[in-house]
């Protein structure tokens, strides 16, 4: 299963050129098209070089096992994009102001509870949640301070919202219309990936269909509206985070990405019109070699499968892209510290494997929300890879090493099993296979079973986790200093809220909301623009979210175990 | 094990959070230690916990907060079951600092498990709290 040598066929003048060399021909004059970094590549020794070694298919070069792009970090480095967000919008925004002095360079917003599911700070569902695990946002007011004195069109942000995407989404382009900022210079990506919400994260609010038709609605809208805005972000991180192995992380994620891709071609959008903007999303644990296998994976299945299986023809539509954060569930409470090296080691797999943007957490995350100096050593974390280790000299440094290529077979092997799975039980349709997939507990019991079979595995000592059954002296010196939410936070947004809801106008909110009901009844209607409609109105979030479940309904999850 | 009587825990999530894998793992060590598991699940509140504990007739209720929340929902629990007349045992899982483990152990939480707690440890936690709880059958 590994990489043939693109053929010879069209560009070769040379008929008698063997494919390797005309690989590695085509490989640098597609270096040499884009601007490099201004930086000698130099190991710390002084010793030259070269941007890739070994055998073609080369980065840049379908199915894009070694990279996406023919100079990967020569030309730019991955984006260093940390994920924040917590208390109010105001508080938020003083620490995306802190992380872009720190040289991050994009923005990653987490919201909190009540807003990641679709609820206002208002709704009893939100009370001692309100700001916690993220900022709260009800209204179009509180984006507006989120992004107080930061260029929209100078930033790129991404959203890590599902549920209510749209209303979110809806939300920046009204602060951009407010601002004065070209809807079209927006850069950035939200979630949206619902998918993975009844697998995995669990913060869907209608059931499935419904949800998908929502997001063909979105990708409709930024593929016209947003060009430069990913409209989805295809997830592994949470499946695995719940407990998943390394390859049902990569299948269950591919699966869901070609589920979409039915789903919009089905919806009438054109592949390469909304294909480009798809991107990924994968966790990066602790074992090194398997990581990057399956990054490698990664982009060598979807570029398959976008060309052979769906017809793509723009070569955008076959690349993998993906942002990676590192493992959260690998972060110990146990002698906190020592997550920094587990952080390192991750971000290094994140590196070599490839990504296009990064996030590492932070040592104290096991106990909570990070403080700002843990954030900041995260940050650090990164700049070290990228600046001291040589990592980023050369494309896919690991590529043609006997073991690396075995593991990207082996992690290739096991998630085609599952698309054969999934395939068969959905008839043909991947899509419909995810449904079915959904609808029979499939995803939620692999995950649950693998999650029970590691914490079995650490029970028994076959696994060691350090610090925690086994080299836990330290532990008694416990680090204490954690971030803690002040209550006020919540008494704060709800003034805030009250305020809003006091001072519109509530003929607008009425009818711009019955328009979002009305859209939502049909099927052949972008939501989109009612949303935008709704939310400069300053309807809530949950308004709006009420406005839709009126006709999608609530999901529940069956509770089996 | 078989004059080991066979106790009976409904395991829930309050509130919002979604994070369930802990809950999930927690159901299958006490499934195979022989506890009858009544799994709610996520996005339940008091009443419906109090609903299925009289229904169900169980002898412990077991809670698992990763979201910051357990100030607030903790003590909700605790007095929901105290307005509806039930004295049963609530554990507490999930991410909790350690500053806040005596404060809710002093509210009424009858066990707090921490993040990495071994199974052997959740089991007996659950069954010392069972029967050693003011209104356990003997």
């Amino acid at each position: 299963m590994s990489d043939p040598v693109p053929s010879n066929a069209a560009s070769n003048p040379d008929a008698s050129e063997p494919a390797q060399t005309q690989a590695r021909r085509q490989w640098e004059e597609a270096s040499a098209r884009t601007p490099l970094r201004n930086i000698p590549f130099e190991t710390m020794s002084g010793v030259p070089v070269d941007g890739v070694y070994g055998d073609a298919p080369y980065p840049g070069q379908y199915p894009y096992t070694r990279g996406v792009h023919a100079n990967m970090y020569r030309s730019r480095l991955w984006t260093m994009r940390m994920f924040a967000g917590f208390g109010t919008a105001h508080d938020t925004n003083a620490r995306f102001k802190d992380i872009l002095k720190n040289g991050g360079s994009g923005l990653s917003t987490a919201f909190d509870m009540p807003t990641l599911m679709g609820r206002d700070s208002d709704s009893p569902w939100s009370r001692g949640e309100v700001g916690r695990a993220g900022v709260a946002i009800d209204t179009l007011d509180d984006m507006l301070d989120l992004f107080a004195d930061i260029d929209l069109s100078g930033v790129s942000t991404s959203m890590t919202i599902n549920g209510p995407a749209a209303v979110l989404l809806a939300m920046y382009a009204a602060a951009a219309d407010h601002t004065g900022v070209d809807r079209a210079s927006l850069s950035g990506t939200i979630q949206n990936d619902v998918l993975k919400e009844y697998q995995a994260q669990k913060e869907y609010i209608y059931p499935p269909r419904p949800s998908v038709r929502i997001i063909t609605d979105m990708m409709q809208f930024t593929a016209s509206e947003m060009p430069r805005w990913n409209s989805i972000s295809i997830s592994g991180y949470h499946i695995r985070e719940a407990g998943s192995t390394a390859a049902h992380e990569l299948a269950f994620t591919l699966a869901n990405g070609f589920a979409y891709v039915e789903a919009a071609v089905a919806a009438g959008l054109d592949i390469d019109d909304f294909a480009p903007r798809l991107s990924f999303f994968f966790n990066a644990h602790n074992d090194f070699f398997e990581e990057i296998g399956k990054f490698r994976a990664a982009r060598r299945i979807w570029a398959r499968w976008m060309k052979e299986r769906y017809g793509a023809q723009n070569e955008k539509s076959m690349m993998c892209r993906f942002h990676t954060q590192t493992a959260g569930v690998s972060l110990t409470a146990q002698q906190p510290e020592i997550n920094i090296a587990r952080v390192a080691v991750q971000a290094m797999a994140a590196a070599i494997g490839g990504s296009q943007s990064l996030h590492t957490d932070s040592f104290d995350e096991a106990l909570a929300l990070p403080t700002e100096k843990a954030a900041r050593i995260a940050l650090r974390t990164q700049q070290i890879v990228a600046h001291e280790t040589g990592v980023a000299n050369v494309a896919d440094p690991l590529g043609g090493a006997p073991y690396v290529e075995w593991m990207t077979d082996e992690m290739e092997r096991q998630a085609e099993a599952v698309f054969d799975h999934l395939d068969t039980l959905g008839n043909g349709s991947i899509l419909e296979g995810v449904y079915a997939g959904i609808d029979n507990g499939f995803f939620v019991g692999e995950i649950a079973e693998a999650a029970y079979r590691y914490e079995r595995e650490v029970n028994e000592g076959k696994r060691i986790i350090v610090g925690v059954n086994d080299f836990t002296d330290g532990d008694e010196e416990r680090h204490t200093e954690i971030l803690r939410i002040d209550a006020k936070v919540e008494e704060e947004q709800l003034a805030r809220l009250a305020a809003v809801k006091q001072s519109r106008n509530d003929a607008d909110v009425t009818d711009t909301l019955l328009r979002v009901t009305t859209a939502a009844a049909e099927s052949g209607e972008n939501l989109m623009p009612h949303i935008i409609n709704a939310v400069k109105a300053r309807c809530t979030v949950e308004e709006i979210g009420d406005a839709m479940e009126k006709e999608f309904g609530r999901y529940i999850e069956p509770a089996v175990i | 094990m078989s004059d080991t009587p066979t106790y009976r825990i409904i395991l829930a999530k309050l509130g919002l959070d979604g994070h369930d894998r802990g809950i999930r793992v927690v159901a299958r060590i006490l499934r195979d230690a022989g506890f009858e598991v009544i799994y709610l699940g996520l996005r339940q509140t008091t009443a419906s916990i109090i609903a299925a504990a009289e229904e169900e007739d169980v002898d412990a209720i077991g809670l698992s907060m990763h979201n910051a929340g357990h100030m607030t929902l903790a003590p909700d629990m605790l007095a929901a079951l105290k307005d509806a007349d039930i004295e049963i045992p609530v554990i507490l899982g999930g991410i909790i600092p350690d500053d806040d483990v005596q404060p809710l152990l002093d509210a009424g939480i009858a066990v707090v498990l921490g993040p990495g707690a071994p199974a052997e440890d959740v089991v007996a936690s659950v069954r010392s709290a069972i029967e050693t709880a003011p209104s356990a059958r003997l």
